[in-house]
């Protein structure tokens, strides 16, 4: 991996497409808006497991065809007859409701069916949930900011703050155009997601100014040219090993894990293109050279 | 950055095997360290229940305790009053304009008041008084509210716990969660209907003479056995309160399940007082406003004991003779959140989840060692520590492992190679230009530091604000991200340090350099 690729030169080209990216990814958000499972939309959710395998679900479908469950929604879930249903109704102040729902759709398909999953959510706690992973979302973003201020200048902590951004909504946009569900685990992902990125950032970041007061008559690209070649191998070494990881849970896992290492692998792609194609160039928007350095050093 | 002392590598080598004790812990029965791994509810099934209480009716019943002491503090003192009214959540008078100062004067007694308590704890009143020209309002002080609402919260966690331990759930988990909330956990039951049910009844029983006339003094209820409709005494001989105990039973006669209830002396004397008086008359047993049944008196029942019968199934006998004895909820309770995962669902997430560990950690295993030769070795052998003293501390902690914090191992796998990886480019960059192969694995891992700690802070503080923020599952991922950074960091600059100090050490003819 000795050979020299001249990023900068890309640089342009890719900050176009991440702008159209991240402005098609604000489009889906804002118009067509993100699949929230029971966890922020409130709600039931049930994983069922039929004991007849020849069972459709169009029969599941029809079992429950009842107007107090509200919006239905039943797809099929890993193995043959296994599904998984979702529906506006909760059990809130009924709680006999689930172990009558149980009786009722084995009567109706004639089959047993074993309730292997219940998860029913009020709308308040859905709310309140929803509310908990933008905060933490918000706060992973500014604690990262201060971070990076704190052990760089406020031109690094932009650029890092700008890519982590557009990581988050091009994964999110790509989760809306996919209708993926987003639920607290993909909260979860996310947070790892801007984790990860920004560990990613801060070590071609960590590069750049050290090759900053090594060549004092480089330009600012120049340096972001060398510095993420410099890192290259190790930039893809990382990001191989963990993707490798990441398709194990993803193809292994379970279907549970299924969304969740999904959102992972989407931001560590995204994240890696981003300390290279979005982080970098930002420092030279700002015009960073080795006497910003030299000047913050002296205050 | 070569050179170890003894006394340290002793040291990481005796934290390494401290780990891998502790560690060990979860594969066999010890009985002289009892500690081990939990695992979350998703991965042993179980049931995650989360009720708040609802405060509104309690303040309303509250307020109306308040009607006899205010009424008797005015008439006592002389303070003329008119226009009683009493609402859900206050009271209005009219009093006489001169009288009204007289009257705050009695309403904001500190010592011996009967009718607005001071409470300690806030150094204020639970009570509200203002005046309006000729009007007076009383309502619940905001402390109040909180007083009333910290109370029937205690009390109801309190209640749901007897409950909970009554019908015999192994390790049942009840906290407290913010000021409304309770949550219930409830690890390997199959079915939790049945204790939902029983969560959710606030059980208010009440014993009331069933009245002739639909006056003022009483309300219409209805008795569930048959949907008759009942006119009902407003005024409660006994209550629920007055139970020391009950228990399910046969009849001896028609053999109906049936609970035998035994009141206290209190109970017991008004209950033969009220059934003396009453013979012929109907008594209403009234549980949360329906009622159970409502037999004729046919003698007078002295002895302190009786039986309740509604048709019951002994399920219903048993449950009923439960909610009985723990007593009333102050407040109604709703389960606002559940939860609950099928033990055989749970062991398939296990399952699933171990394999793909395993199978994660293979691949990067064999990528490593590919890329890196006898280094890669070195740094899979620090990725074994590291597995093993994250279980270890996982188990110190007594953590609990949940599907997502399985996730969260797998992925501490694919990253924990990071710190290795980079430290291993740095050296390669330095052999470049310098000659001395230990100067450049001297610099490599001295130049890297700075670069490992950055990155790993940033994960790590993603992984606390998941922890903080998080909740059930997630919070175990956080909680295995965290852990993993934290022994990522102490594999990569201690053991792998110290394995590659022996090999480069070794080496004089730097035969493994080829990076």
């Amino acid at each position: 991996m000795n050979n020299k690729i001249n990023f900068s030169k890309f640089f342009n080209t890719a900050n176009i497409i991440s702008l159209l990216a991240v402005l098609i990814s604000i489009f889906f958000l804002f118009f067509k808006g993100l699949n929230y499972g029971v966890d922020f939309k409130g709600g039931t959710l049930l994983e069922i497991r039929i004991e007849n395998k020849n069972i459709q679900i169009q029969d599941i479908r029809g079992s429950l065809n009842m107007p107090e469950l509200g919006d239905v929604n039943v797809k099929q879930f890993g193995e043959k007859g296994d599904f998984l249903i979702k529906f506006e109704k909760n059990a809130n102040k009924d709680e006999k409701f689930i172990s009558e729902l149980k009786i009722s759709i084995s009567k109706k398909i004639g089959s047993a069916v074993n309730f292997r999953r219940v998860e029913t959510v009020g709308p308040k706690v859905s709310s309140e949930l929803l509310k908990q992973g933008i905060t933490a979302i918000a706060l992973a973003l500014g604690a990262m900011l201060f971070y990076i201020w704190i052990r760089f200048e406020w031109q690094f902590s932009l650029g890092s703050i700008i890519a982590l951004i557009h990581d988050v909504v091009i994964t999110l946009g790509i989760f809306s155009i996919l209708s993926f569900e987003v639920n607290l685990s993909i909260v979860a992902a996310v947070l790892t997601i801007v984790g990860y990125s920004m560990n990613d950032t801060v070590v071609i970041f960590d590069r750049i100014r050290e090759n900053l007061l090594k060549y004092s008559k480089l330009k600012t690209n120049e340096i972001a040219d060398i510095s993420v070649n410099e890192t290259l191998s190790r930039t893809i070494i990382t990001s191989l090993t963990t993707l490798l990881a990441l398709f194990s849970i993803f193809i292994l896992g379970g279907e549970i894990l299924k969304g969740f290492s999904f959102a992972m692998i989407l931001g560590v792609v995204i994240g890696t293109y981003s300390s290279i194609f979005v982080a970098s160039p930002v420092l030279n928007y700002f015009k960073v050279t080795q006497k910003t350095l030299l000047k913050d050093d002296d205050i | 950055m070569l050179s170890f002392t003894k006394i340290k590598v002793l040291f990481i080598y005796l934290i390494l095997i401290s780990a891998i004790f502790f560690a060990s812990l979860n594969f066999k029965n010890n009985n002289l360290i009892d500690k081990n791994v939990n695992l979350g509810l998703d991965l042993q099934g179980g049931s995650y229940i989360l009720l708040e209480i609802d405060t509104k009716p309690l303040i309303s019943q509250k307020l109306q305790a308040k009607v006899i002491p205010i009424k008797k503090l005015l008439s006592e003192n002389e303070i003329n009053f008119k226009d009683f009214i009493i609402t859900k959540n206050n009271i209005t008078f009219t009093i006489d304009e001169e009288k009204q100062n007289k009257f705050k004067n009695l309403f904001f007694k500190q010592k011996d008041n009967v009718v607005n308590n001071f409470i300690f704890e806030y150094n204020k009143f639970e009570l509200d008084l203002e005046f309006n020209q000729d009007k007076a309002f009383i309502q619940f002080s905001n402390f109040g509210l909180v007083n009333l609402n910290n109370a029937a919260l205690k009390q109801s966690i309190e209640i749901i716990r007897r409950r909970i331990d009554d019908v015999g759930t192994k390790e049942p988990t009840i906290l407290q969660r913010g000021d409304k909330r309770i949550l219930v956990e409830l690890p390997g039951i199959d079915n939790p209907d049945r204790i939902k049910e029983l969560l959710g009844k606030t059980a208010q029983l009440t014993f009331r003479l069933v009245s002739k006339d639909d006056g003022f003094g009483s309300e219409k209820l209805i008795l569930s056995e048959s949907e008759e409709e009942l006119t009902v005494n407003k005024r409660v001989i006994i209550s629920g309160d007055n139970l020391v105990d009950a228990q399910p039973q046969f009849d001896n006669q028609s053999n109906q399940p049936i609970v035998l209830f035994t009141l206290d002396r209190l109970g017991a004397q008004k209950f033969g007082k009220i059934t003396t008086d009453n013979v012929g008359r109907r008594l209403a047993i009234v549980l949360d406003n329906s009622v159970i049944s409502a037999p004729q008196i046919r003698e007078a029942i002295i002895g302190g004991t009786g039986t309740i019968s509604g048709g019951f199934s002994f399920q219903e006998s048993t449950d009923l003779a439960l909610l009985l004895r723990s007593g009333a909820l102050p407040a109604p309770i709703n389960i606002v959140e559940e939860r609950t995962v099928g033990p055989d669902l749970g062991k398939d997430s296990i399952d699933a989840g171990v394999f793909s560990l395993i199978v994660g950690f293979i691949l990067v295993i064999i990528f490593m060692f590919i890329k890196y030769r006898i280094f890669g070795l070195v740094s899979n052998i620090s990725l074994i520590a590291n597995l093993f003293m994250m279980v270890g501390i996982l188990t110190i902690l007594e953590a609990t492992l949940t599907l997502p914090g399985i996730a969260g191992i797998i992925l501490t796998v694919g990253m924990a190679v990071d710190s290795n990886v980079l430290i291993y480019e740095r050296i390669k960059e330095e052999l470049k230009t310098e000659k001395s192969i230990i100067h450049a694995f001297d610099t490599g891992y001295n130049k890297a530091k700075i670069t490992v700690i950055d990155a790993n802070v940033t994960t790590l503080i993603a992984a606390v604000i998941l922890f903080i923020f998080g909740s059930g599952p997630v919070k175990g991922f956080a909680v295995t991200l965290g852990i993993g950074i934290v022994t990522t960091l102490f594999s990569a600059y201690f053991i792998a340090r110290h394995l590659t100090s022996i090999i480069v050490l070794n080496d004089k003819e730097g035969k493994y350099f080829k990076l």
